[in-house]
């Protein structure tokens, strides 16, 4: 869709604009909604390189997410280790779990269906498992103490955060395309389209899944360890439930799968619905998560390649 | 353990075994036929709860008398959504019909939530607190009427499946959708007709639920994972499978709650999946894959 010429224009350009938001933002609500969509947007870029680049569609991303969070409060909160040191360990600790989930799966060989509703279970176990073992707090979750200093992960300022969570998620989106314009991207990519014909070419199928799944696992981890210093609690039933799941895949497929900015738009396209419905109902629950789920079936229904594919549609509109 | 714990538990863990099977009786035939994994399963009964439940409060009708209006209801529900919903959504792709699935589910869930609120809503009936008395263990009568239903309603799928020439027609269009076609079989009316069954027997379900369960929005997450568990234990596709499934979760839960406690002891459910999707794909029972 994207030539890559333009794409290595279009990421320093897309990453300045994201830089300079807090001067038209303020410092306020908007800039706290801002620091979320690009939590979310990170998130969401995850789960498109398993999901839009390999096309192994996880309903479960919250395995990762709350892995990540989990082991970055259990060990400030136990055993005092600091959290920036937890981000290294969260995100260590998302890859093994990816590996784990994907050796197990791709080993026998779950595909489609079977693969997404496998890693729903995944999450549901671990949800189960945090809400019984002792050190994870249990089901009343888990406090971080506020301890605000930049050594410490806790900024005094919301432009602390949202500088924070811009850097983790330029960090997505360059691995993104660093996997976009490599050999492994390539593969991973011919597996999402054939898996047979991947495997006649000599591709080790496994190898690149399994690849692909402890990626995005550790970056949906990072996401993870960002929510937990950013609100500074964490129970299983966020770490670990179907919304943070939800909300990993309906961004991309929103913004458009396998695409290097679907994830950012589509969170962002999410974030201003989310706020236009919180405006129009006064707060009232549930109504923002109906219309994005209106949303993922009125884009698979007209927009199979989502906003970045009609946008690509109507580029070249106007220059046929 | 002693028995007079462990019977009881046990026979508790079998009611609401058969509860689990016939949410999982429509989850299985909308995936044999249709291969659509269903995921709104959970949040259309969560609807069917909602149904029952203001046809309860509102005029006063009893959830099992609720039975013939619920049920054809959810049927034409069942058969509009797929006729104009998943149909024209789906493309023909495994993935995007499991998509379209999820966000029919986000939005009954969520629409739900904002107007019935989060509130844990049950009904009073007169026989709610009676008990049958079996020796062994207490039974509450809504139980045992769910347990004989759900037997009565896995029969009469497997009559309609088996030994009718609907049945003939929708096992065409299961084993070869062209080939069905091509003898004037209309399928994508098959397909309507079996989202609508499968929706219908949720409705049924709800009817046989609400007398001894409650109702939230949230109520269909704690079926859906559960109906897919039985419907993968017992076989995709089978009524049978379903049945024995659904009767196996149940124990395998109130074992699970005895041993492990109540949080942990949901445990064995999620285990028993993982292990069946990775180790025998076709279920217990199945023979090949459909």
């Amino acid at each position: 869709m994207m030539s890559d010429r333009v794409k290595l224009i279009a990421v320093p350009i897309v990453l300045a604009v994201l830089a300079a938001a807090p001067l038209a933002l303020g410092t306020g609500y908007w800039l706290g909604l801002a620091t979320t969509t690009l939590m979310f947007a990170l998130l969401a870029q995850a789960w498109n390189l398993l999901g839009g680049y390999g096309g192994q569609f996880s309903f479960g991303h919250a395995l990762f997410f709350g892995t990540g969070g989990y082991v970055t409060a259990v060990l400030q909160v136990r055993l005092g280790v600091d959290p920036w040191t937890g981000l290294v360990a969260g995100t260590a600790a998302g890859a093994a779990v990816g590996a784990f989930c994907g050796a197990l799966s791709f080993r026998y060989g779950l595909k489609g269906s079977y693969f997404a509703l496998v890693t729903l279970a995944f999450a549901e176990v671990f949800r189960i498992l945090a809400t019984s073992v002792p050190f994870t707090g249990g089901g009343a979750g888990i406090l971080i103490p506020l301890k605000v200093s930049a050594g410490n992960f806790q900024f005094a300022d919301k432009a602390g955060f949202y500088y924070a969570v811009l850097i983790l998620f330029a960090i997505s989106l360059l691995v993104t395309l660093a996997v976009e314009r490599s050999r492994f991207g390539t593969y991973l990519v011919a597996v999402r389209e054939n898996e047979a014909a991947a495997a006649a070419l000599g591709i080790n199928i496994f190898r690149v899944k399994l690849g692909a799944i402890t990626l995005s696992g550790a970056l949906a981890a990072l996401a993870g360890v960002f929510y937990t210093q950013f609100y500074l609690y964490l129970d299983p039933h966020i770490a670990y439930g179907a919304g943070i799941s939800v909300e990993a895949l309906l961004a991309p497929i929103i913004g458009g799968l396998g695409t290097l900015f679907g994830p950012l738009i589509g969170a962002i396209v999410m974030r201003v619905l989310g706020e236009l419905a919180h405006g129009w109902t006064g707060g009232a629950p549930g109504l923002s998560l109906a219309l994005f789920g209106l949303l993922l079936i009125i884009v698979l229904r007209f927009l199979p390649d989502g906003i970045v594919g009609l946008i690509a549609r109507l580029g070249r509109r106007r220059h046929a | 353990m002693n028995a007079s714990i462990l019977v009881p538990a046990l026979v508790n863990g079998l009611t609401t075994g058969a509860i689990y099977a016939l949410v999982a009786l429509g989850l299985t035939l909308i995936y044999g036929v249709l291969h659509i994994i269903n995921f709104a399963h959970g949040s259309v009964l969560m609807l069917a709860l909602y149904g029952v439940y203001f046809l309860n409060t509102g005029l006063g009708i009893d959830p099992y008398l609720a039975l013939p209006i619920a049920v054809p209801a959810f049927f034409i529900l069942g058969y509009v959504l797929q006729r104009g919903v998943i149909e024209h959504t789906a493309h023909g792709r495994d993935q995007n019909i499991l998509l379209v699935t999820l966000g029919l589910s986000i939005i009954m869930d969520n629409l739900a939530l904002y107007f019935w609120r989060s509130d844990t809503r049950t009904i009073d009936v007169p026989y709610g607190f009676d008990v049958i008395d079996l020796g062994v263990a207490l039974v509450p009568v809504p139980r045992a009427v769910a347990f004989g239903a759900a037997l009565a309603i896995a029969a009469a799928l497997w009559f309609l499946i088996g030994r009718t020439d609907l049945g003939r027609a929708i096992r065409a269009v299961a084993r070869e959708r062209q080939g069905a076609r091509l003898m004037g079989i209309d399928v994508e009316h098959i397909y309507g007709l079996c989202f609508g069954i499968g929706t219908a027997v949720l409705a049924a379900a709800a009817c046989l639920l609400l007398p001894s369960f409650y109702v939230t929005p949230q109520v269909g997450h704690a079926f859906v994972l559960v109906a897919f568990t039985t419907v993968v234990l017992g076989g995709m596709g089978s009524f049978t499978g379903a049945l024995a499934g659904g009767l196996i979760l149940g124990v395998v839960e109130a074992a699970g709650g005895l041993i492990l406690g109540e949080s942990l002891g949901q445990i064995g459910i999620f285990v028993i999946f993982i292990l069946v999707l990775l180790f025998r794909p076709t279920g217990l029972f199945g023979g090949k894959p459909a």
